[in-house]
């Protein structure tokens, strides 16, 4: 199995580390990097729990190898919040609205959320429910995820 | 949204009934949550399993020289390694299963997916890779699928003569009940299949086991309880409870299938005890959907009759469920016919219920397990509304057991002392104008569009306590640190509940102090105390009762020592906002951390007699059965080009009693109702004939997205329940009272086209709704279903009856024998004394002793009575026909029907 270098920036610290060509983002940045708040719910692209932030972009981490994110900006749930535990306002509002049970869906809705509505051209509301499409909770029922991206698509841009 | 209101005397409401934000949240939306895969152990190391591609057959060999040759391989163990620990896998009642299932597979396979090595490896990646290397040879058997196939092929488990796993209830139509169906004004026949589900937590299963010493085992694991999985172990390997630790902090999600561990989790234990590092197994989406036990799979046939104005007169129900070959309980599901008429009033209801085994992933629990009685009858009420051409809402009026019906008992012998489905019924009519719909829906069709209304009634039975060794009361102790911070361990689990949030609102309300200030711990064998965890909805009810009357000790005590110390009576003192105070005299208010600290260090200042410190603890035991009800409403539209389901408003209007947190509850209700909408429309694990899943991954298995599932609105009725607090459960009833309510619904909206099929199958794909649209002709709008009327009960099986006279048989003295009861089969030595025909004689079973007499002999054939009170009083009515050395009959058990009895002479 071969074996490669990459370099990579995870919530703001550098990360420099050999992989074998096989190893997904995800695995990379849960086993090697020590991010477990990166969730594999199926590793085939379809319950987002993996999302993270790559370059600005909401991507599934099992989706994409670790190599193909060498020289990346990443970000991940730990990313988010202040360091004095003020939430972000994804994770703030999401907390207001109940938008979550088990916990395990949270962190790729957070940064998918996160991923749209941070940038300068915030998504609509029709928008982010589309995107949420590509999430599975087994849990809620998804009426607080919906209250929450509905608060979200209202609220001036951060 | 309505006030919660509260029972008389129950605290201020500072907490209780508030939309509190959740303790669990900030943890879990910054990626701090502990999962089991978010454990690493110093050396630890990483499982794959190599499982059969076949459902049924021998194995020949198992050849795994490659695996363990490849570098990064430690070990590769098969049921031979693991063979020497008698390992005993058990029900979630604790009871052994009456065929033999080990955790690996051992000279047999009964179903694709079931595992039969296990490799140990660096990374998880080798330990696949490696597993792919064994090789092993078979002799392949054809296996049986399907419940058709179960009744017709030959047994596939050795030692048994059928595929029945169990079977309760009355084979022969009783003639008072066919003589009813048979008369009435209306019979009304319903068949419901439904298919197989996989409970799909989103965080697959997963197990971390590492020994410590010589007799220790640390486990953290997927779980409903950690105290459950703890027990389970211990008498599954014969260890102390004490000696196995088991932490679960966080679990994401459930529904049933993480009860307790199964073949997976015990082989990883068993080859860390062996292998002597911490283990890590951690299931994958393609494991967890063809190899994590799955759910549900069952048909139902149920007969009722109705006299002219459309009230019930009495019914018949046949049902069975295919178990799978290695099911957690090899169930026949008796609760169905227990609750299928707990709410109406039906006169008689008889039934005949079976489990079989086939070559299938075996079967495990998932959110209201009985939950197609409530199917079948809603749908069924519909059916027989639409024949007797009278309103949905108007058939449940005539039969709904109300307020003033009560108390009451049921048919089936179900006491109803505060149910209040049709209550919920009305109140849910407030909030929805039928009559205006009903003109809408007309004025739709007119444009080719169908609206349908559904509406389902139902009751649900939670927070169930004191008939089953493992369905306990709940524990929680309290403590106030003389920090003033109060914090609690407490035997609930949350795999998503929130019963850190909820307890912690209760004992901050009870207690007087900020919800800020109280911590809960649970997750964790080595706090708290045993209870089941999150099964059959009783945390909020029983759990919530322990935190009540937990804090109220602790705070009579507050107030014993305060008064003591203040020089005031014990009624003066109130505790608010974290501090104490003397009525009339602000000016002695104490900080509680105060109190606490003279409770703890300074003993002297104590009154006589009063023990130091300031910690309770309590167990409660709530009333046996908490009945919790509803009435939910949805309207839909079926687009009759592409029969596309489009759900367009829900309403649910729910009696859980007391509220602790609308949020947590409306969530429970929210998380049942998708899974309900996905088990209608979406959803199914289907096998081809070979046995093979062929729902393998996301793609095919679909799970409901966001677009999937409409806003819900809900009306709270709170009827207090008899339970401390008045808290009625909620975990369950989303995903029973949804599928009717949903099913209801398009089949009014398709009403024009004429009945769905008489056989309704699960899931109403778009493709079969086009078969009911496309197979009709648009102009014959009149023209229902005709439906099928027969008091026949279907085509049964021959019973091991007590006819045939066998000769001279020896009768006296001791048999083993075992009888199948609705919670597994039972052993028990019964010893017989016989005098010319009289019959005496003495039971032996775990359980104990019990003797009886008055029993008759005639010509091999022994009928006697027993009387038991545990776990319920009942009359048990054995009817046994002995032959040489063996005997078979049953036992008829009350309302419960007829069980199997089967032994042999005891040598
Ligand atoms: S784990 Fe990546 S989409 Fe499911
Ligand atoms: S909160 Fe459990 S899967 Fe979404």
């Amino acid at each position: 199995m071969s074996e490669h270098r990459v370099n990579l920036t995870i919530n703001g610290r550098r990360h420099a580390a050999t992989v074998e060509a096989r190893m997904s983002l995800g695995d990379y940045l849960r086993d090697e990097a020590g991010y477990t708040g990166v969730h594999l719910g199926c590793e085939h692209g379809v319950c987002g729990a993996c999302t993270v932030i790559v370059d600005d972009r909401a991507v599934r981490s099992c989706l994409i190898l670790a190599v193909q994110a060498d020289g990346a900006e990443v970000t991940t749930a730990e990313g988010l919040a202040d360091s004095d535990g003020t939430l972000h306002p994804v994770q703030q509002v999401m907390r207001e609205e109940h938008a979550l049970q088990c916990g395990f869906c949270t962190p790729g809705i957070v940064m998918t959320l996160a991923a749209l509505t941070g940038g300068q051209d915030k998504a609509d509301e029709a928008t982010l429910m589309n995107s949420l499409s590509g999430h599975i909770c087994r849990c809620t029922g998804y009426q607080g995820i919906r209250r929450a991206a509905r608060r979200l698509a209202a609220e001036p841009g951060t | 949204m309505n006030a919660p209101q509260l029972p008389q005397g129950l605290g201020a409401a500072r907490y209780i009934g508030q939309r509190v934000l959740r303790k669990e949240d900030p943890r879990l939306l910054t990626g701090r949550g502990q999962f089991v895969d978010d454990i690493s152990l110093p050396g630890m190391l990483h499982c794959a399993f190599a499982r059969s591609p076949i459902a049924r057959g021998n194995i020949v060999s198992i050849d795994t020289s490659a695996a363990k040759d490849m570098p990064g391989v430690h070990a590769v163990y098969t049921q031979a390694d693991l063979a020497h620990f008698n390992a005993q896998m058990l029900s979630f009642f604790l009871l052994p299963p009456e065929v033999e299932i080990t955790p690996l597979a051992g000279s047999r396979v009964c179903y694709v997916g079931e595992p039969l090595a296990l490799v140990v490896a660096d990374s998880r990646a080798l330990a696949e890779d490696a597993a792919s290397l064994i090789e092993v040879e078979y002799e392949e058997l054809d296996p049986v699928v399907t419940l058709a196939d179960a009744r017709a092929g030959p047994p596939i488990h050795p030692g048994t003569s059928d595929n029945v796993s169990a079977e309760m209830g009355d084979e022969e139509l009783d003639d008072d009940l066919a003589a009813t169906l048979n008369g009435a004004a209306h019979l009304v026949m319903h068949k419901v299949v439904h298919q197989r589900i996989s409970q799909a937590p989103m965080e697959c299963r997963g197990v971390v086991a590492t020994r410590d010493g010589n007799e220790e085992l640390t486990l953290w694991i997927t779980c409903q309880s950690p105290h459950m999985i703890a027990r389970w172990v211990s008498l599954s390997l014969g260890l102390p409870q004490t000696a196995i630790r088991v932490i679960a902090k966080d679990v994401g999600g459930s529904f049933g299938l993480k009860n307790h561990p199964w073949k997976e989790e015990v082989s990883v234990i068993l080859a860390a005890l062996l292998f002597g590092r911490p283990l890590k197994w951690i299931e994958d989406r393609y494991e967890a959907l063809t190899t994590s036990n799955q759910c549900r799979e069952a048909e139902m046939t149920l007969q009722a009759a109705f006299d002219a104005e459309g009230h019930l007169l009495a019914s018949h129900g046949d049902y069975a469920c295919n178990n799978g070959a290695n099911p957690q309980g090899p169930d026949n599901n008796i609760a169905v016919h227990m609750f299928l008429w707990a709410a109406y009033k039906m006169p008689a209801y008889a039934f005949l219920t079976r489990g079989y085994y086939t070559n299938t992933m075996g079967l495990a629990a998932y959110r209201g397990p009985w939950a197609l009685e409530s199917l079948i009858r809603e749908t069924l009420l519909d059916k027989a509304a639409r024949k007797i051409g009278i309103d949905p809402v108007e058939i449940r009026r005539r039969n709904l057991v109300t307020l003033k019906d009560q108390p009451s008992v049921s048919s089936m012998g179900i006491p109803r002392e505060d149910i209040t489905p049709a209550e919920c019924m009305e109140k849910l009519l407030q909030h929805f104008d039928l009559a205006a719909f009903r003109k809408e829906q007309v004025a739709a069709r007119a444009e080719g569009r169908y609206l349908g209304f559904g509406l389902a009634t139902y009751v649900e039975p939670t927070g169930s306590a004191g008939s089953m060794p493992v369905m306990t009361g709940e524990l929680a102790q309290i403590r106030i640190e003389p920090t003033g911070k109060v914090t609690a361990t407490m035997s609930t689990h949350s795999q998503g509940h929130g019963t850190a949030t909820t307890m912690a609102q209760i004992i901050a309300d009870r207690l007087g102090v900020a919800y800020e200030d109280v911590t809960v711990f649970e997750g964790d064998s080595a706090r708290g105390g045993f209870s089941p965890g999150a099964a059959g909805s009783r945390q909020g009810v029983i759990g919530g009762g322990a935190a009540i009357s937990a804090a109220d000790l602790l705070a009579a005590k507050v107030k014993t020592i305060a008064a003591h110390l203040l020089n005031a009576s014990a009624e003066t003192i109130t505790i608010n906002g974290g501090m104490v105070h003397v009525a009339g005299a602000p000016e002695m208010s104490r900080k509680l951390g105060e109190i606490a600290a003279i409770a703890y260090g300074e003993p002297d200042r104590l009154p006589p007699g009063c023990e130091s410190g300031l910690e309770v603890q309590h167990r409660y035991q709530p009333p046996p059965m908490t009945f919790t009800s509803a009435a939910h409403a949805c309207v839909v539209e079926v687009d009759a080009e592409t029969g596309f389901v489009k759900i367009l408003r829900w309403i649910s209007s729910e009696d859980c009693g007391t509220v602790i947190n609308p949020a947590v509850v409306e969530g429970q209700i929210s998380g049942g109702l998708a899974q309900a909408i996905g088990m209608v429309l979406l959803e199914e694990m289907p096998f081809d004939a070979r046995g093979n899943p062929l729902a393998a991954t996301f793609k095919d298995y679909l799970l409901p997205a966001i677009s999937d599932i409409p806003e819900f609105e809900f009306v709270h009725a709170n009827t207090p329940s008899q339970a401390l607090g008045g808290m009625r459960g909620v975990g369950e009833g989303g995903a029973i009272i949804g599928p009717p309510t949903l099913v209801n619904a398009i089949a009014d909206a398709l009403s024009p086209f004429g009945e769905l099929p008489d056989t309704l199958a699960l899931p109403l794909t778009p493709t079969k709704l086009l078969s009911v649209i496309e197979g009709r002709d648009l102009t014959a709008h009149s023209a229902p279903a005709p439906v099928v009327v027969s008091a026949d009960v279907p085509a049964s099986e021959p019973a091991p009856a007590a006819a045939a006279p066998a000769g001279e048989v020896r009768v006296e003295g001791a048999w083993d024998m075992v009888l199948k009861t609705p919670m597994g089969p039972q052993g028990m030595v019964v010893t017989f004394a016989i005098v010319g025909s009289a019959v005496s004689g003495r039971f032996d079973s775990p359980e104990g002793t019990q003797e009886f007499s008055g029993g008759t002999l005639e010509e091999g054939r022994v009928r006697f009575d027993l009387k038991v009170e545990k776990p319920m009083k009942i009359t048990l009515k054995y009817d046994l026909q002995f032959d040489g050395d063996s005997v078979s009959g049953k036992c008829k058990m009350g309302m419960f029907g007829s069980a199997k009895v089967s032994g042999t002479r005891k040598v």
